[in-house]
């Protein structure tokens, strides 16, 4: 087995999300341990300084395919090009980004190689050899360790911001391995007939420090505009709730929990929000919660590391204020 | 004519506490109540659709215990036509790979041009089978798509990215995982219960499906070791300001000197 740890790059022509920075970091810590190297798996166009990015952050090697059929991600592309690079270059283990595409091409490549897999992770460690994985499950009602084995190749997909980003070092260099790209000659069984962007004026959801999420205490579609107002101040996302997304205030897109997205931002905020189990599974992994609802029997205040019991349509508007001006005096 | 299959698992219901067993070695199960997983009523319910509108067979496929039988007939209730049930205790311990392996094995043999099954199981959370089960059968697939339209041997679908969506295009036959916006599922009706009652349901074990040894504890790459209550959030601060400025002040000074974020 090999000794190299890699982490496959989430990126949109070439923009790396942090989400992969977060883990060449823990790529790096396992890499060295091994001594091995970090590699990162890049497909697909990339940008002038999406190297430099990759390197800065931990990268030791930088593993690339491009060309034919690798413009936009498809399962089978993606798929193809990392298992071939697994069996010619036969790394320790692979993190993955839980994103859309990274949560949709890990099981089809760990399915081809027979490789061992877990998702949801986060804690990840090296022990002897195999990764060894911490992942909450049912509902976040219980917390698993989960380890993999085999002498294959080990996949660990990573939820976002369960592990800091490493701190730059602009004057790192990362050699680079040119992988071969689209090998099939079978026509693509998939095609991609367009993107749309859902337009958001700051972080996406599960990049951001700061998530602001509204539930059925919000009582309006318009009423999201006071969170989207906070938000801006703490530059910060706006999350919410299932029902809001039920009931068509905002995208699915938004909704955090069980059925939604999990989030671990450094502060998050419930605006409205009772703190069903459903809603917990979601973001009870944020570093500090503030809950505001003025039902004080609220569970959500049996999670909240500040728990303000009023009036959101009072105190949002007001804590908006207060913060702008506080922002101002320092 | 379609055949379509959808893939389904029996979960305990999230609603219920579910407690780790005291040697950590998985959950405590006695007195569980257990359900059809909440993303495959979603896919149950997409395949009725398709039926509905192109004609043809939904035939379910569940991997489990005996008691999976229960999802297999809620399936039927809503309105599928076949229901397969894989149980075999050797299965046990087996990974996401090892159950798409079982899954492959059974579908291989059905006819099929659609195969759907949920985004996740809302037990193990893993979005594992679907992708793995479409690699197995060598067939294309889109996961966790909030939208499914058919003409002839292609499908069309949405799926969620990262801040935005995309719309594939999708050689028939393929795997498809649903998520739950794609959809409003229908209650079983008491007429769908009763005839779902009577329906038998066909079982295979590993060894009729010559899986001997291929799947379960001892061929899976992924084991969980360890299962238990996560840790208890230390119990914060609960204060109920007189005013709404007390109240952001409060919250101001919290952001500053804990949360240290401004
Ligand atoms: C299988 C399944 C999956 C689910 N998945 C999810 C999921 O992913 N995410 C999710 O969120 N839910 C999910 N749910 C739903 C979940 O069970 C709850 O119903 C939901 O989280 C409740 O949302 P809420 O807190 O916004 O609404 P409510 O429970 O109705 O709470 C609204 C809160 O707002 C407060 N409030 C009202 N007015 C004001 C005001 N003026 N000022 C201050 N506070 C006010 C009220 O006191 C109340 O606490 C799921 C359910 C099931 C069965
Ligand atoms: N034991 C099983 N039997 C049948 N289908 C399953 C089983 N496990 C998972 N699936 C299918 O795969 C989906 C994703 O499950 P998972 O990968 O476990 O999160 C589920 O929604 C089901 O459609």
């Amino acid at each position: 087995m090999g000794k190299d740890v890699w982490v496959l790059v989430d990126h949109e022509a070439g923009a790396v999300r942090r989400i992969t920075l977060e883990l060449l970091g823990k790529a790096r810590e396992i890499a060295t341990a091994l001594g091995g190297r970090a590699g990162a798996v890049l497909i697909g166009p990339s940008r002038d300084d999406t190297n430099t990015k990759l390197a800065a952050h931990g990268a030791d090697v930088v593993l690339r395919a491009e060309g034919d059929g690798l413009g936009a991600y498809t399962t089978e592309a993606w798929t193809a090009v990392v298992s071939d690079a697994f069996r010619a270059h036969a790394p320790a283990a692979l993190l993955v980004p839980s994103t859309a595409w990274g949560r949709d091409c890990a099981p089809r490549i760990a399915a081809r190689l027979g490789a061992g897999i877990v998702t949801d992770v986060e804690d990840l460690a090296w022990e002897t050899d195999h990764l060894v994985a911490r992942r909450p499950m049912y509902t976040r009602k219980i917390l698993a360790t989960v380890a993999l084995s085999g002498d294959g190749p080990q996949i660990a997909v990573v939820l976002p911001k369960v592990f800091p980003l490493p701190d730059a070092a602009s004057d790192r260099v990362a050699e680079q391995v040119a992988l071969p790209g689209r090998t099939s000659d079978r026509e693509p069984r998939v095609r991609v007939l367009g993107r749309h962007e859902i337009k958001r004026e700051r972080a996406s959801l599960s990049e951001a420090d700061i998530v602001i999420s509204g539930g059925r205490g919000l009582r309006a579609p318009e009423n999201f505009a006071l969170l989207d107002g906070l938000a801006a101040t703490l530059n910060g996302a706006v999350g919410s709730s299932r029902p809001p997304v039920d009931s068509g205030w905002v995208p699915h897109e938004y909704e955090i929990g069980q059925t939604g997205k999990t989030v671990s931002p450094t502060v998050y905020v419930a605006v409205g929000i009772s703190g069903a189990p459903q809603h917990l599974a979601g973001m009870s992994g944020s570093k500090f919660i503030i809950a505001i609802n003025k039902d004080q029997n609220a569970p959500i205040f049996q999670v909240a590391s500040l728990g303000v019991v009023g009036d959101l349509f009072a105190i949002v508007p007001k804590l908006t204020d207060e913060i702008g001006k506080a922002k101002a005096a320092t | 004519m379609l055949n379509i299959v959808v893939c389904v698992k029996q979960v305990p219901d999230t609603e219920q506490a579910i407690r780790a067993k005291s040697d950590g070695s998985g959950i405590e199960e006695s007195g569980l109540n257990w359900i059809l997983n909440y993303y495959d009523e979603h896919a149950v319910e997409e395949a009725l659709r398709l039926k509905e509108k192109h004609g043809g067979t939904v035939t379910v496929v569940a991997v489990g215990p005996q008691r999976a039988t229960e999802a297999v007939r809620t399936a039927l209730a809503m309105g599928a036509d076949e229901g397969v049930l894989v149980t075999d205790p050797a299965i046990d311990g087996a990974d996401g790979i090892g159950v798409a392996r079982v899954l492959a094995k059974v579908i291989a043999d059905l006819p099929f041009e659609v195969i759907l099954a949920g985004r996740l199981a809302t037990d193990d959370n893993a979005a594992v089978v679907g992708a793995a089960l479409a690699e197995l059968l060598d067939l294309p697939q889109a996961t966790a798509i909030s939208k499914l339209a058919l003409d002839g041997r292609v499908a069309t679908v949405d799926r969620e990215l990262e801040g935005g969506s995309e719309t594939l295009e999708v050689d028939l036959p393929a795997v498809f995982t649903v998520e739950r916006v794609i959809n409003e599922p229908r209650y079983p009706t008491l007429p769908g219960i009763m005839k779902a009652k009577r329906k038998e349901i066909k079982t295979h074990t590993l060894e009729s499906l010559a899986l001997d040894g291929a799947v379960g504890a001892a061929a899976a790459r992924s084991r969980a070791v360890r299962f238990e209550a996560p840790p208890k959030r230390q119990a914060g601060q609960i204060m109920t300001p007189p005013t709404p400025e007390e109240a952001a002040s409060a919250i101001v000074a919290f952001l500053q000197n804990d949360a240290k974020v401004i």
